[in-house]
Parts: C-alpha cells; structure tokens; sequence
C-alpha cells in the first residue's frame, strides 16, 4: 500500500515535468517547416492540377453546351432550307400543271383545228369529185342525149306526125327503150 | 507504468497511464522522436498520394481522380467556398487543403497499427499551425484593410453604442486576436491527447484484467475493457475526422471574417 502512494508520488513528480501543455520548441519548429514543406508542394503541384481538371471539365461541358446549340442551329436551318425547296417544288409542280393544262388545251385546239381542216378538205375533196364525175356525166350524156335526139328524130320524121297522141306514144315508146337500153 | 515497460512483462502493478505515454525516446537514442519522423512521413504520404490522385488531371477521372476530386472538392467547395465566398476563396483552398489533409493524417496516426502515435497529441504540432492559421488570417485581413483598418474591422463591432466600446473592444480583441490561436490548438492538442489516453487506458487495463490479474470477475471486467478499447476507436475515427474538419473550418471562417466587407 504504502509503495503504492511511494510509486504514484514518483509518478506525479515525473508528470510535472511532463506537463503536456508545455510545447517543445523543436516539436513547433519541426511541424511549422514540414507543414510549409508540404503547403508548398500542395500549393504549386497538386492544387494546380485538381483546378487543372475543374477548368478542362468546365471548357469540356460548356463546349459541349455550344456544340448542341450550334447542332441545333444547323438542324433548324436545314428543316428551313428543306421546308423552303419543298414549297419551292410544289410551286413549281404547281406551274408545271398549270402548263401541262395550257398545253393540252392547246394540243387540243390545234387538233380540232386540224380535225376541221382534214374535215373541210376530205368535203372540198369530195364535192369536186362529186362535181367532176357530174360534169363527166354530163358531158357524157350530152353526148348520148344528142345521138338519141337525133335517133328520136329519125323516128319522128319516119312516122307521121299527125296527131300529138301518136307523138305522145313516139315519146313513151321511146322512153321506155331507154330504160330497157339502160337497163 | 509506460507502454515499453508492459511490453517487457516487468509487470509490477495496475497500469496507470499518463502524460508519460506520450513521452518518447529519441529513436536510436538521438533527438529525434517518432511524431517527428511521423510528421515527415504525413507530408510524405500527403504529397504522393494526392499528386498521383491529382496527375492525370483528367475531364473524365479515374477511380483515383475521383476519390482525390472529393477530397479536394470537400475543402474547396465545402469548406472554403462556402465561408469565404466565391470571390477570392481561391487563393486559400492550398493553405485550407494543406491543414485539413495535414491535420487528418496526423490523427489518424493514432489508429493506424504500429504506427498508432496522433502526432497531434504532442501540443507543439498542433500550436505550430495554429500559429500559421494566425498569421494567416491576419496577413489576409491586414493586406485589404490596412493594419489599423484591419484591427477597427476586427475589434469595433459596427452599431455600438460609444459608451459600451471600451468594454466590447478589449472583449473583442482578446477573442478575436489573442485566443483564436490558442483555442485551436487547445481543441485539438487536447482532443487528441484524450483520445489517446483512453485508448491506452481501455487496452492496457483490459490486457492487465485479462493477462495479469487472478480474480474471475477481473477477467470479465477485462473482456469488457478491450471491447471498449475497440468501440472507443472507432468513435476516435470520427473525432480525427472532425477535428480535422473543425480545425480547418474555422480557419476558414477566421479568414472569411477578416476579409469581410463587413460584419
């Protein structure tokens, strides 16, 4: 018991020389060169690189941001140039139709045009062969009626002429052997 | 009773730890003492470590990127853009990434097998930062403010009545001026001392129940002290982590003060 208290005295005296609130200057110079030691390669190696990184990845993302817009820019102005030839080929389908009905009207014209042509020439062609092949007829049988007049006369003046009735009969007579003659 | 002694069985009574655990040799008998070989090692560690996170500086990062980006991203964004403002944060994320990574390391010593030493623990480490983050946010305050302008901004609190400022700006220098520092280092020698404390006492009682006393009830109590070794720990992971956090967040705000346009 006693070398207890004898133990724990000496102990005490040892703690008061060992008064942990008092510094060792060597401790407050050795933390104060390793910490600036370490401040220094922090300071001008390792922050240097992590912001390094920070600032790549903000050039990286707001490059990206403008990247999308400039797509978005392109995007918008290609559905306009699209839009823009699309209106322009219906225009253009447009007036192309309209010309093709022009057109057709006027082929159409132009054919009845020449339809009537062909029409009035196949008439014209017609009628003058109508009126030649009269006029041969004609000519023939003015031929014809002469020789007949004169063989009618023949006959005529070989019978006599006395009456009308008997001339009436001559006529009929005569006629009637032309048309058996004709037939 | 010390740590070394135990280990050489010269086992003469109940472990009682002390001021003393943390009073080290010189390695090989030389100056030199493990938090100090232990703070050369953190910068060590801090520099690779976060130099290989950081080179590729990648648009798209990595697996290594990315965890050193959340770091990064943590203080910068979390700690130092928030307090100090969008405007001129910048120019302190080095100094505030610097701290945190500094300060966490070191804690987390104490955890880390074999090595198993918070360098923070040892109250000259955690001073020599303090002092730092002093001068600091002062430099900072001082090189917009101008010295006088600097000590009105930091000690005249504006809309006070005259007759109350020789009461508020001694008040207010001696906090904002004199016991920053103080507090800072305070808060972190002695969260760290303490935790460590408990650490030992909990595992060295616990072996000493279980390894060096007869009695059964001993041997339970024992058992139960090395479960508690264990679970207080894992709360002092979180208390490294913290107090990290905490040293660098309020430099950050002590800087943001200083600088501010105003209260």
């Amino acid at each position: 018991m006693i070398s207890t208290f004898v133990f724990a005295a000496a102990e005490n005296a040892e703690e008061e020389e060992l008064n942990p609130l008092i510094p060792h200057v060597a401790e407050i110079i050795i933390g104060f060169v390793f910490f600036a030691i370490l401040l220094l390669l922090i300071w001008k190696v390792v922050v240097p690189l992590f912001e390094k990184a920070y600032a790549e990845r903000t050039a990286a993302i707001e490059g990206g941001i403008e990247e999308a817009q400039a797509a978005q820019k392109e995007a918008k102005a290609a559905l306009e140039q699209y839009t823009a030839q699309l209106a322009g080929a219906r225009h253009e389908a447009a007036a192309i139709r309209e010309e093709a009905k022009e057109q057709g009207a006027q082929i159409i014209a132009e054919l009845r045009a020449q339809a009537q042509a062909e029409a009035e020439r196949i008439t014209t062609t017609a009628h003058a062969q109508v009126e030649a092949e009269r006029a041969q007829v004609l000519a023939q049988l003015k031929g014809e009626v002469g020789s007949m007049a004169t063989a009618l006369a023949g006959r005529i003046v070989g019978e006599v002429l006395d009456d009308s009735a008997a001339q009436k009969r001559t006529v009929e007579r005569f006629i009637a052997e032309l048309e058996e003659s004709a037939n | 009773m010390t740590l070394a002694s135990i280990a050489f069985g010269a086992v003469t009574g109940p472990p009682s730890p002390g001021p003393s655990d943390f009073d080290l040799p010189g390695i090989a008998g030389s100056a030199v003492t493990k938090p100090m070989v232990l703070v050369a090692l953190s910068v060590v560690l801090i520099v690779a470590l976060f130099y290989s996170m950081a080179r590729p500086a990648a648009v798209v990062p990595g697996r290594l990127q990315f965890a050193g980006e959340l770091v990064y991203g943590f203080v910068r964004n979390g700690i130092a853009r928030e307090n100090i403002g969008s405007h001129d944060f910048q120019k302190f994320v080095p100094f505030l990434f610097s701290l945190f990574l500094f300060v966490l390391v070191n804690n987390f010593y104490g955890l880390i097998p074999v090595i198993q030493f918070p360098t923070m623990s040892h109250i000259g480490y955690p001073l020599s930062i303090a002092v730092l983050a002093w001068l600091v946010y002062n430099g900072a305050g001082i090189a917009k403010k101008g010295f006088f302008g600097y000590l009105k901004h930091e000690t005249v609190p504006p809309g006070m009545d005259k007759w109350i400022l020789p009461l508020l700006v001694p008040l207010e220098f001696l906090s904002n001026i004199i016991l920053r520092p103080i507090t800072l280092t305070l808060r972190l020698f002695a969260t760290m001392f303490a935790g460590h404390l408990l650490v030992i006492l909990f595992s060295l009682g616990g072996e000493y129940l279980l390894l060096h006393s007869d009695p059964v009830l001993n041997k339970v109590a024992g058992g139960f002290s090395v479960v508690l070794a264990i679970a207080i720990s894992f709360l002092e992971i979180l208390v490294m982590f913290l107090q990290a956090y905490v040293f660098t967040l309020l430099t950050s705000m002590y800087i943001s003060e200083a600088i501010a346009d105003e209260h």
